[in-house]
């Protein structure tokens, strides 16, 4: 004799109840697959509102009959604890899972379906999906700028060599490991503007001289975000060191540049270093373009990263100044060896956020001119061959942003891992 | 009669309008052991931080080992390097081994090579019996453990004088014995010591001389025994009648 009690499943008709929980709720993930993918409704005979909602109260009965506490299943009471604890919990993940569903089909036609990809011009695009001629054709634009085509293997070549040297740290002896700041922190963006300066600009040893103007795409947003990343955190640990010094002028001082640079906008500042710069500046005193935007955007974001590792250095005990002094540290061995290490292991969450604000800040460097893969994006949707392909180039560049954002944010996670000692 | 190591000479310290300290004068002869004890806020924290001017005294004069402390910031890093404290909190420095912790400061105050001071330190701990921690970081030791360890990072500056900021105070009933074990060996070794404490039995064992302080004023001083037996003024009494 069966006897089920569907409104209180317990653990003795366990078999059973996994059956028809299981089945109902894929039996309405099946319904709105088929509606979604097909176009088909199986239960079309019923009256529209009880159709509509057919698989919602299919799926949260089904997940009630199999919402069994200590049933011994592993992954069973899994489901339970995270997912499927009450009604509520058990509604809002089904609705998740539909609207998924849902979604995918027209994203996935638009995209990979009905897209296009071959031939070399607008025509060439005949199905209702994406155009990726248009990114395939401008794709070396979107990279490279308006950098001339047979040059390009210079900027390859130089990002190539800045990838390699990047990764010295991890093939180091041990012997050199304490080298290894020095080298990352003073020799490598040593290496890597001399690298930029005669491959990508070139000028002497043989190598036409290509003016920044010209430079752009992703590789003009990677130089611009890697030089101000590299100047901005110094330059900002120094200022929030100086927002807590006794000494009155260099506070002051710190906290006048902090305000300053935090209160107005980027584009404004961008374009001052741009347009007003220069009439301060010497007749015949040149300053590239791009150096004053790389200058302009480090002096902006080292406000930024003053601010979020003065949170950290708040953040300490005071012991621990008590403790680092009554060893007979200085000031500078104290923070050095004590503090900073301590403070900014607290802010890498915050300082991953503002480095990678910086790099989706980048493209706003089209306001003195200079086109990276957003401004790239920018001239190709309007010119006269290729109107109106601005959704392929949005959802390209976001791609690539996602890429870059994701692998950094990846990164600093990384960090947060390595160096969690305490606790 | 060996010349005082410590003068402290009519001290007197404000925090805002409120005076912590109050005319203190206290002479401290080399390897004699001082205890301070006294109510909360009575000022004696305060007075021994003074010691290494982690507090600044605003009027009189504190003379440690022959320098005067005053603005001079090379005057007190030498100072601080001959004086060593061990604080309630433990304040080690919880992103460094343990072994690191002891050899940080040897290595980049006393310019010791690296060898000397791992063999240094390592002698330390064990004399603290932790030498099996060393590699590990103070998040993963127990309490007495860290505060013993803190007081072999001190030691490992080997400092002429050891101040305790109520050693024990954070720690629970049973942590307290190790530690004070610890003391006791290094009061037997020799050691300068001035200890803030509310451990009526360590003082017994080892102080030659008891501080009561009261409202930022030492109240009584006197010899251990004395101190003990027929403490001179009410207040002293009523302390002591309180915490024995």
């Amino acid at each position: 004799m069966i006897n089920i009690n569907f409104l209180n499943p317990s653990k003795n008709n366990l078999r059973l109840n996994l059956i028809i929980g299981l089945s109902l709720v894929f039996l309405s993930l099946f319904d709105v697959f088929l509606y979604s993918f097909f176009d088909i409704n199986i239960v079309s005979f019923l009256p529209y509102f009880i159709s509509f909602s057919l698989p919602l109260i299919l799926g949260m009965f089904g997940l009630s009959i199999i919402r069994i506490s200590y049933s011994g299943i592993k992954k069973l009471d899994s489901l339970n604890k995270n997912i499927n604890t009450n009604n509520f919990n058990a509604a809002l993940t089904l609705l998740i899972i539909f609207s998924i569903i849902k979604i995918l089909p027209p994203v996935m036609s638009w995209m990979i379906f009905d897209a296009n990809i071959s031939g070399d011009t607008k025509d060439a695009c005949t199905g209702s999906g994406a155009c990726w001629t248009y990114i395939k054709i401008w794709f070396k634009r979107f990279m490279y700028g308006m950098y001339p085509n047979e040059h390009i293997w210079r900027v390859n070549l130089a990002f190539i060599f800045l990838v390699v040297l990047a990764f010295v740290g991890f093939i180091t002896p041990q012997k050199y490991k304490k080298y290894l700041s020095l080298y990352y922190i003073i020799i490598y963006p040593i290496i890597a503007y001399i690298l930029i300066y005669y491959l990508i600009s070139g000028g002497s040893l043989g190598l036409e001289w290509v003016e920044t103007g010209a430079w752009g795409g992703l590789s003009l947003t990677f130089i611009v975000s890697f030089f101000s990343l590299i100047f901005c955190f110094p330059l900002g640990m120094a200022l929030a060191l100086g927002r807590r010094t006794d000494l009155p002028i260099i506070k002051y001082v710190s906290v006048g540049f902090i305000e300053f640079w935090r209160g107005v906008p980027l584009i404004t500042v961008l374009f001052m270093s741009s347009v007003m710069f220069p009439m301060f500046l010497p007749q015949d005193f040149f300053m590239d373009k791009l150096v004053r935007v790389i200058i302009a955007i480090s002096l902006f974001e080292a406000a930024y990263v003053a601010e979020v590792i003065r949170g950290g250095l708040q953040a300490l005990p005071r012991g621990q100044y008590d403790a680092s002094k009554s060893l007979g540290m200085g000031y500078w061995k104290m923070h050095i060896f004590v503090i900073l290490p301590q403070a900014l292991k607290l802010v890498i969450p915050g300082i991953a956020n503002t480095f990678l604000a910086l790099v989706k800040d980048t493209p706003l460097i089209f306001v003195v001119g200079l086109l990276e893969i957003i401004g790239m994006l920018q001239m190709a949707k309007t010119n006269p061959k290729w109107l109106g392909f601005a959704m392929e180039g949005y959802v390209f560049s976001a791609i690539v942003f996602f890429i870059i954002c994701y692998a950094m944010s990846k990164y600093s996670y990384n960090l947060e891992l390595k160096y969690k000692t305490d606790r | 009669m060996p010349e005082s190591i410590i003068q402290i000479k009519n001290v007197n310290k404000w925090f805002g309008d409120f005076q912590v300290l109050k005319d203190i004068n206290l002479d401290v002869k080399p390897k004699e052991k001082i205890v301070v004890c006294g109510p909360s806020g009575s000022g004696k924290s305060t007075l021994i931080r003074c010691i290494n001017r982690l507090e600044e005294h605003q009027k009189g004069s504190i003379v440690v080992d022959g320098t005067e402390l005053s603005e001079d910031t090379k005057n007190i890093e030498a100072i601080r390097a001959e004086v060593g404290m061990v604080f309630q909190q433990f304040n080690l420095f919880p992103h460094l081994s343990i072994l690191d912790n002891c050899t940080l400061a040897p290595i980049w105050v006393k310019k010791m090579p690296k060898q000397k001071a791992e063999e240094l330190a390592m002698k330390q701990l064990n004399q603290v019996q932790i030498g099996d921690q060393a590699q590990k970081f103070p998040g993963q030791l127990s309490g007495g453990q860290q505060q013993r360890c803190a007081i072999a990072r001190a030691l490992c500056m080997e400092p002429k004088i050891m101040l305790f900021d109520e050693p024990t105070s954070a720690l629970d009933p049973e942590m307290i014995k190790e530690v004070l074990d610890a003391m006791v060996n290094l009061a037997k070794a020799g050691m300068t010591m001035i200890v803030v404490t509310h451990e009526m039995g360590f003082a017994k064992e080892v102080a030659d001389e008891v501080i009561f302080m009261d409202e930022g004023m030492i109240v009584e001083k006197a010899e251990t025994k004395d101190f003990f037996a027929n403490p001179k003024s009410d207040r002293t009494k009523l302390f002591l009648s309180q915490i024995l």
